[in-house]
């Protein structure tokens, strides 16, 4: 993992003392409230519907037990005993004082985190694969350049004050579980000619109001090259995506009305501009990050652990969250452990300060110390020892951490809705929660297979609704909650927005729609397939008049 | 309007003359871009330092031609969350303009360093920002944070060069 210097250290620092500059000069009203909301959003602080809420950044998703035990703690000295893991590798704390805040922000810098940049018109935490560094289908590891983004990104002088907010993805590996392609900028590490590393460069994705899938910009820029040619988007961005309305305000409505070829052009131009800019070669730095990111002493492992195989066959339950929660690892005898935050009738991503503690004590025994946050809203212990997954079970299952449905109908990603947001035109945490409950029998779950089901309590989409198998996505409609269903989103590599399907559901009535779509979808689909590829099979239109059935 | 230099309000001796009006002998003159190919070379032959005043669209190359008899480039910050004119600035410092660069409208105090480190020299704003934001928030605000990550931006202490010296 990475580690802070002394000037990582001092940059935080000066910041916390910055924004506690800031706080006290609103108070006096030397600042306006205009001009004081773009620095506490740069600091990750919303006004929500009943407090502040702060956004805490894990940059490209990756975290330490001392500071997953950090995090419990400040959940339990600020807030009220709990966090909120966020579709983007944050966490959110629901409930903090305005006045509380620099002294939080001086707690993590404690443990070398900080709420930079996680909201606000500027480029916000950059996220990555929650398995980079450990997936078996992994080119290399994303983390040094996405630590590499995430400094040269920190308190930027040009592009801090942007037209629109601006997220960075990263993967290093074959499968897409970054969302790059609906990211502003995505990128995937890529070999080119000769093995070279470099990355094949996304832009204009996005969710929202607008979805839309990226387009690639280039097939390779050599690593040594990236910051530059993210540079260069960001220069053709800054100087000339909209200001008139922040609706149109994304990189992705500038390339769409300038048309993919036009802004490939002018970043292209831009780029050969600075291309020899002797300010600008990184390099050196880059290779400094990627010491921190070694790949750990794995011990040589036996593929197949026998301890394991034993205590498979003596409990059916460690079974079945072996089969359903753990992921390939690229070292023999070592796998990838998800823990899942979306239990039966839990609020998707929420976690109390005791259940952090228990998840850094269990990457303390198990992972190394380390852990990542994933888009799902899911912890992943990245280094477990096959033969230490039922003892690594057992603590997970004592805390009620052991839910086996990673990935299954009950992983339900959703924002936080109406029950906290300002935005929000519907609630969605209550529409989770039922779906966890009505699909919560573990062998329906995995006969059902895999399948994403996201939900969003207003257009501004942070429940990833558009890229859901089943998206859902709560509005008001004359004075009540109505949901709306989208069909065939995709966030991977085979990028899709979903479709609408048609009128939507009460509160009331749409997990009963979404329990006829399953049942069809059971009912209809061929031997070992999935949701996906019965939908894709079948149609749109046959899938969604499933829903719709009784009617 | 209050002009802030090296974190002080100093006297602006610049001046932005009305279109038809005749120059006071030896004032420095701010001019709007359109009025640059028509007025600035009598006017820098008649002894003025001329300078001008660009929209927050304007295309930095365009001033190129411009660069060796310009005193003074000045963009607008129309509003404080605008952040256009920090490309702008940059675009100008590496095009290789070395004359004075001034932002004019609304910056913040905790914008300065930013927009210093984008290569503005100079910051304009108007009298009732002044009035909430005096001398001393501008003073503090240079000295709020003494590092930078990013190269080829000044002033700040640069922390890649920082890690390589100690090296």
């Amino acid at each position: 993992m990475y580690r802070y210097d002394e000037f990582d250290t001092q940059f935080v620092r000066e910041r916390v003392s910055q924004f506690r500059g800031q706080v006290e000069r609103r108070l006096t009203g030397a600042l306006n409230e205009d001009e004081f909301r773009p620095l506490r959003l740069m600091n990750g602080l919303y006004l929500q519907l009943h407090a502040y809420m702060l956004r805490v950044a894990i940059p490209y998703g990756t975290l330490s037990a001392h500071q997953m035990r950090q995090l419990g703690a400040i959940a339990d000295k600020y807030d009220r005993g709990y966090g909120h893991f966020t579709t983007r590798q944050n966490i959110q704390f629901n409930w903090p004082k305005l006045k509380d805040v620099p002294d939080i922000l001086d707690d993590l810098a404690d443990v070398e985190m900080h709420a930079i940049q996680t909201s606000g018109n500027c480029i916000r935490n950059v996220t990555a694969d929650p398995y980079a560094g450990v997936a078996a289908d992994e080119i290399a590891d994303p983390r040094p350049t996405g630590e590499l983004l995430r400094q040269w990104s920190s308190n930027h002088p040009e592009f801090s004050f942007l037209p629109r907010k601006f997220k960075i993805a990263l993967t290093g590996a074959r499968a897409d579980r970054a969302v790059i392609k609906f990211h502003d900028i995505g990128l995937r590490l890529v070999e080119g000619e000769g093995g070279q590393l470099g990355y094949e460069v996304w832009a204009g994705g996005g969710l929202g109001r607008t979805p839309m899938i990226g387009i690639k910009v280039r097939d390779f820029v050599p690593t040594a090259d990236l910051l530059r040619y993210v540079e260069a988007i960001m220069r053709v961005y800054n100087a000339e995506g909209r200001r008139d309305n922040k609706y149109k305000a994304r990189i992705k409505i500038l390339i769409h009305e300038k048309g993919g070829e036009d802004f490939r052009a002018e970043v292209e131009q831009e780029f050969a501009r600075i291309a020899h800019d002797p300010a600008a070669p990184v390099e050196k730095e880059l290779a400094r990050i990627q010491a921190f990111f070694a790949p750990p002493a794995y011990e040589a492992l036996p593929a197949e652990s026998e301890a394991l195989a034993k205590a498979k066959l003596a409990n059916p339950n460690f079974a079945r969250w072996v089969r359903v929660n753990t992921r390939a690892h690229k070292a023999p005898g070592y796998t990838i452990a998800v823990i899942s935050l979306k239990p039966k009738g839990g609020v998707p991503g929420d976690a109390t300060g005791d259940e952090m503690r228990v998840m850094a004590d269990a990457a303390d025994a198990y992972s190394m110390s380390e852990l990542r946050v994933s888009a799902e809203q899911n912890i992943v212990l990245p280094n477990v020892k096959a033969s230490d997954l039922f003892a690594l079970w057992q603590m997970l299952d004592r805390a009620g951490l052991a839910s086996s449905n990673a990935e299954l109908i009950s992983d339900v990603v959703s924002c936080p809705g109406m029950d906290y947001c300002a935005l929000a035109t519907a609630r969605s945490i209550p529409i989770a929660q039922e779906i966890t409950e009505r699909f919560a029998e573990p062998v329906l779950q995995e006969q059902i297979g895999p399948i994403r089901i996201k939900i969003s309590g207003c257009i501004n989409a942070c429940g990833h609704h558009h890229v859901g198998d089943i998206g859902i996505l709560g509005l008001e409609k004359t004075g009540a909650e109505a949901y709306q269903i989208t069909l065939g989103g995709d966030p991977t590599e085979s990028a899709a927005i979903g479709e609408r399907s048609g009128p939507g559901f009460p509160a009331e009535g749409v997990v009963d729609a979404i329990e006829r779509l399953i049942h069809f979808y059971l009912g209809r689909r061929e031997d070992g397939e999935t949701f996906k590829q019965t939908y894709h099979r079948l149609g749109h239109s046959v899938m969604k008049d499933a829903l719709y059935a009784s009617h | 309007m209050p002009l802030i230099k090296d974190g002080h309000f100093v006297a602006d001796d610049w001046s932005r003359p009305v279109e038809g009006e005749p120059a006071v002998a030896g004032a420095k003159l701010i001019l709007a871009f359109a009025r640059l190919e028509a007025e600035a070379s009598d006017l820098i032959e008649a002894g003025h330092a001329v300078g001008v005043e660009i929209t927050n669209d304007t295309d930095p190359a365009a001033l190129e031609p411009w660069f060796d008899r310009l005193a003074l480039i000045v963009v607008p910050f129309p509003r404080a969350a605008d952040g256009r004119g920090f490309s702008i600035a940059t675009r100008l410092r590496r095009l290789g303009y070395r004359g004075e660069l001034r932002a004019s409208g609304h910056l913040i105090a905790d914008q300065y360093t930013l927009a210093r480190s984008c290569g503005f020299d100079t910051v304009e704003i108007s009298d009732a920002q002044a009035a909430r934001q005096p001398e001393p928030h501008w003073l503090e605000a240079e000295h709020a944070m003494s590092l930078a990550y990013q190269r080829g931006y000044g002033p700040l202490r640069n922390i890649l060069g920082a890690r390589w010296a100690a090296q």
